[in-house]
């Protein structure tokens, strides 16, 4: 009974840090449909969330500001908006120049970005961890006599934050132009641009919605771990590429469920193994699915034009 | 003019916003507690002054490219064939050797060391620049060899007790192997997906270094690594059982700064062959097909080359470039410990090849000394180096990706007659 | 199956996703012919192309070259096997001289052992030599000498077309397969590069694999002809049965 208590709580912590990658991967995704790249600098992005939220959090407390919701959302609108500003000047300073170029130069030009961005927010806010004390303190507890499984009330804003953002995704893409022009874009951008699709617009656009919810996902997962420093960034992107990868990359519900999938891989390891070892299954996971289905689960391999 | 003015206002707008939001304040710790503390008004004195300027650029921008245009226009330099006369040429590196292996001889045991220490930069840019350059492969853990060769010696001496010398080729094999190993399921894949993947790799080899704690001793590293001998002297001031220190050999009185000449020695023999090596290889078969899979691996493909074995033959040469600096590195210091081998040192070796331009020999090795000698120079740099290196990244991307000094291509011509 | 036989295609046939591109398309190149591969524009010519040269796995059929299936292969094994292909949109090493893409493509023939290479051992440079020589002769024969050391993406259309077939002899082929090789031609580089196809069957003993929409010179050289038309084959011929083809003519002249 323990044994599958036990089993069940590891589950529960990766479901929770798994929709935090899959938030993370949509960013990764969206772009690599529409243009085919790899944003280096999208994991900066989302440690750029955590800082913003962090502040906004800090300094609404500093002003006397309890409510709790009030602090959550008010965190959640200013990070958005503020790391969607950097995700497209970020596209605009370093990948639309070299946008026709090879794509080598597009690659280095993306890691000098995160390079970048991760130095600039290092000198900016210093090196040590930040810490803001936990809004949603408490859970629930269920199980026996032996081992108790803890479901916190912050997992669940997660879980629900998630899927409500997850859901926005879905609708603004099948139901708005701008989604629509996004599909098009991702199908053959050329065709779209030949039929009045504005195209450097909708790739704008991919940077921006792709930070935004870098930022939901930088102020949940900084709500539950507490910290911040200018270094997340770089674990955190890695990861949510590899779910991109692991689900399929250019398909968002792939990105959903590689972002599932690695956070309980990830949790079980920690669990069962050791949790030193935790940020190698990340690796190793992408590895093996290069090796054997590199479009992923969701995917389609991808025909060469020749 | 109306939508030109909107554009350099919505230009001005979002460089406040993200200047206000990350430099404008500022996460701090007090005691226990986090506050956000405001900066100082220079702060946001020169947040206004960018702001402006960003507004002006943006307002005149079609101007100030046209103006750019007639005054640059064309003028792209690119290295010109120093000294076409094949006599000449062997004069001048001739020249250049003798006056590097005078060098030690006449500067200071500080300038020598630093010196090295250039050099095994320069061996690492020469040997990224293999993957990268010549081949059009990103390799973003290129460090992740580095240390396998420093680790190389470290263990083989520590546990097994090899000199420098026989473990020097044992470190590049074994590099070579990780390399291959590594490569052979990823190569085959798209470019980013390697990029990506190297990445992993770095990291994850550092992080075995640190929690391996039986074998690597984790995060104390390794330490009373020997320095290398000279056909069995050592530079100590005594030497181990049944060996001879240089000096007593000599009959010289004991000086430590031999042993910092010798090493330097040493690297520059290195970096010598290195430079030889990647020469020859450029022009030879396999270098070719590495120029012609950057352009075009269809091409490739349809002529009967695979492209999977060149792009591993690049990798795994390139990696035990990184095995050779490494040994040789872990022989210099003394002592390693992963703290030696993160990503950084990647991002430095990568700054190295772009900026010296991709494929050019000269240009990686002034590169390399440049960004070595650099934070030397100005101590107050290195606050900084970092966010350079990104930035160079950046901008020689967008508007040089040839490098500063671009490869003129050592091509073969064809001689009649 | 006749000795004569070089390549076999049976009951080839590629899809992608919901689209049959090839549907059950067969031919047969004897040795020493030129055979041509007609069709309507999106016919799915250069999709049987890349089936055969191994850069699509086909969904199903085989393709036998001298006897033995290709259709698992990947293209480097079946051109190495000694069928190579052009083009449609020229595919040179454009940054690469003349002369070294020629050098490129006979990289099996060269020495790849690293150590003679480095060490500039005597075999290393007849080697060398040997691939050198063959290149120019190559250059020669299209009469792209004087430009060997010049930039290949620098040339005129048609010296890069031309240049596309040295690059493919001097791997020493059995099968040439040309795609669309008389493309952008203006009318007399076109007759130049007829009579180089029909010199290098008649001097070398290649065979030729063709697709092409010029019809005065698909009909001029081919032995025979196959035609495709929407993914399926429609008629197969010599020269004067296809164009005397009802159906050869309806395809190409769409429905009245």
């Amino acid at each position: 009974m323990d044994e599958l208590l036990y089993f069940l709580q590891q589950t529960i912590n990766g479901l929770t840090i798994g929709s935090t990658y899959a938030l993370i991967a949509i960013g990764y995704t969206m772009v690599y449909g529409i243009i085919g790249m790899i944003n280096f600098a999208h994991g900066e992005i989302y440690m750029i969330g955590t800082y913003i939220a962090f502040i906004v959090i800090t300094g609404l407390a500093m002003m006397g500001i309890d409510n709790t919701l009030f602090l959550i959302v008010a965190a959640l609108l200013v990070s958005m908006i503020v790391a969607s500003a950097h995700g497209f000047a970020v596209e605009r300073v370093a990948y639309r120049p070299v946008r026709g170029s090879k794509r080598l130069i597009a690659l280095i030009s993306a890691i000098g970005m995160s390079i970048f961005l991760q130095n600039y927010m290092r000198l900016a806010q210093g090196s040590r961890d930040k810490a803001i004390p936990n809004l949603l303190p408490g859970g629930w507890e269920f199980g026996g006599e032996g081992f108790v499984v803890n479901l916190s009330y912050m997992q669940v804003i997660i879980f629900v934050v998630t899927l409500l953002s997850m859901g926005a995704l879905a609708l603004f893409i099948s139901r708005s132009r701008l989604g629509r022009a996004c599909r098009a874009c991702s199908q053959d951008r050329g065709m779209a641009n030949l039929l009045g699709i504005n195209t450097d617009l909708v790739i704008s656009m991919t940077f921006v919605i792709g930070a935004a919810l870098a930022a939901v996902a930088g102020l949940l997962l900084g709500m539950y771990y507490g910290v911040v420093n200018p270094y997340i960034g770089f674990l955190a992107g890695l990861k949510a590429f590899t779910a991109a990868v692991l689900g399929g990359i250019g398909s968002i519900p792939g990105a959903m469920l590689g972002g599932l999938i690695l956070g309980i891989a990830e949790a079980l390891t920690g669990g069962y193994l050791s949790s030193e070892y935790k940020d190698v299954v990340a690796f190793g996971l992408l590895i093996l699915i290069l090796l054997f289905r590199p479009w992923g689960i969701l995917g389609k391999p991808e025909v060469e034009k020749i | 003019m109306a939508s030109q003015l909107l554009h350099a206002g919505f230009s001005a707008g979002l460089t406040f916003l993200l200047g206000a939001s990350v430099l404008g304040v500022e996460l701090r710790s007090q005691g226990v507690n986090t506050i956000v503390a405001v900066e100082g008004p220079m702060t946001w004195l020169w947040l206004g002054v960018a702001v402006v300027i960003v507004f002006f650029h943006q307002l005149f921008r079609p101007r100030i490219e046209a103006l750019r245009r007639r005054t640059w226009g064309g003028s792209r330099f690119s290295l010109p064939p120093l000294l076409r006369n094949h006599a000449q040429r062997r004069l001048m590196i001739a020249l250049v050797i003798g006056a590097l292996l005078l060098f030690p001889f006449l500067a200071e045991r500080s300038a020598i060391d630093l010196a090295t220490l250039t050099l095994i930069y320069v061996m690492l840019g020469l040997g990224l620049n293999v993957v990268v350059g010549l081949a059009g492969l990103l390799d973003l853990g290129y460090v992740g060899f580095y240390a396998v060769g420093a680790y190389t010696y470290a263990l083989l001496n520590n546990y097994f007790g090899f000199s420098f010398w026989e473990a020097l080729p044992l470190a590049g094999i074994v590099t070579a192997l990780f390399g291959y190993l590594l490569g052979f399921p990823v190569l085959r894949l798209r470019g980013d997906y390697l990029a990506i993947v190297t990445l992993g790799f770095g990291e994850i080899i550092r992080i075995l270094l640190n929690n391996w704690t039986e074998l690597t001793g984790g995060p104390n590293g390794i330490s009373r690594i020997p320095k290398p001998t000279l056909f069995n002297l050592e530079f100590s001031r005594r030497a181990d059982e049944g060996n001879i220190p240089f000096h007593e050999f000599f009959g010289i009185p004991y000086d430590p700064s031999y042993k910092v000449m010798y090493l330097y020695i040493l690297a520059l023999l290195l970096s010598l062959a290195t430079v030889y090596v990647i020469y020859r290889l450029m022009r030879m078969p396999i270098g070719r097909a590495w120029e012609a899979l950057r352009e075009d691996d269809i091409a490739c493909r349809s002529l009967g080359l695979n492209p999977t074995g060149i792009k591993l033959s690049a990798f795994t040469i390139g990696a035990s470039f990184a095995g050779f600096a490494g040994a040789f590195f872990a022989a210099r210091q003394g002592f390693i410990s992963p703290e030696s081998f993160t990503f950084i040192e990647s991002a430095i070796v990568l700054a190295i090849v772009v900026l010296g331009g991709m494929g050019s020999q000269l240009g990686v090795i002034l590169a390399a000394i440049a960004m070595t000698l650099l934070p030397e120079i100005a101590r107050e740099f290195n606050e900084y180096r970092m966010l350079l290196f990104g930035l160079i990244m950046v901008m020689m991307m967008v508007w040089r990706p040839q490098g500063l000094l671009p490869l003129k291509r050592p091509q073969m011509e064809l001689k009649r007659g | 199956m006749a000795e004569s036989e070089l390549l076999s295609v049976r009951g080839l046939s590629m899809r992608f996703g919901g689209l049959l591109a090839v549907d059950q398309v067969s031919m047969e190149v004897r040795l020493g012919e030129v055979v041509s591969l007609i069709g309507p524009n999106g016919a799915g010519k250069t999709t049987v192309f890349n089936c055969i040269s191994g850069f699509y796995r086909p969904t199903s059929g085989e393709v036998l070259f001298k006897g033995r299936p290709m259709q698992r292969l990947p293209g480097f094994k079946i051109a190495r096997a000694g069928m190579v292909r052009t083009f449609q949109n020229v595919r040179l090493f454009k940054e690469m001289t003349v002369i070294e893409n020629l050098l490129v493509a006979q990289h099996m023939q060269a020495e790849r052992n690293l150590l003679k290479g480095l060490l500039l051992t005597k075999g290393y440079r007849r080697r060398e030599q040997e691939v050198m020589e063959r290149a120019a002769h190559w250059l020669e024969r299209v009469g792209l000498i004087d430009f060997a050391n010049r930039e290949a993406g620098n040339l005129a259309y048609g010296q890069q077309r031309r240049l596309e077939i040295a690059r493919c002899m001097v791997t020493q082929p059995r099968l040439l397969m040309l795609d669309e090789p008389a493309a952008g031609l203006n009318p007399n580089e076109t007759r130049d590069l007829n009579q180089m196809i029909v010199r290098l069957k008649q001097e070398e003993g290649i065979t030729v694999l063709l697709i092409e929409h010029d019809m005065s010179l698909v009909m001029d050289i081919s032995d025979r002809i196959y035609v495709v038309n929407q993914g399926k084959p429609l008629a197969d011929g010599t020269p004067e049965q296809i164009q005397r083809n009802p159906e050869v003519i309806k395809a190409y002249l769409g429905e009245e």
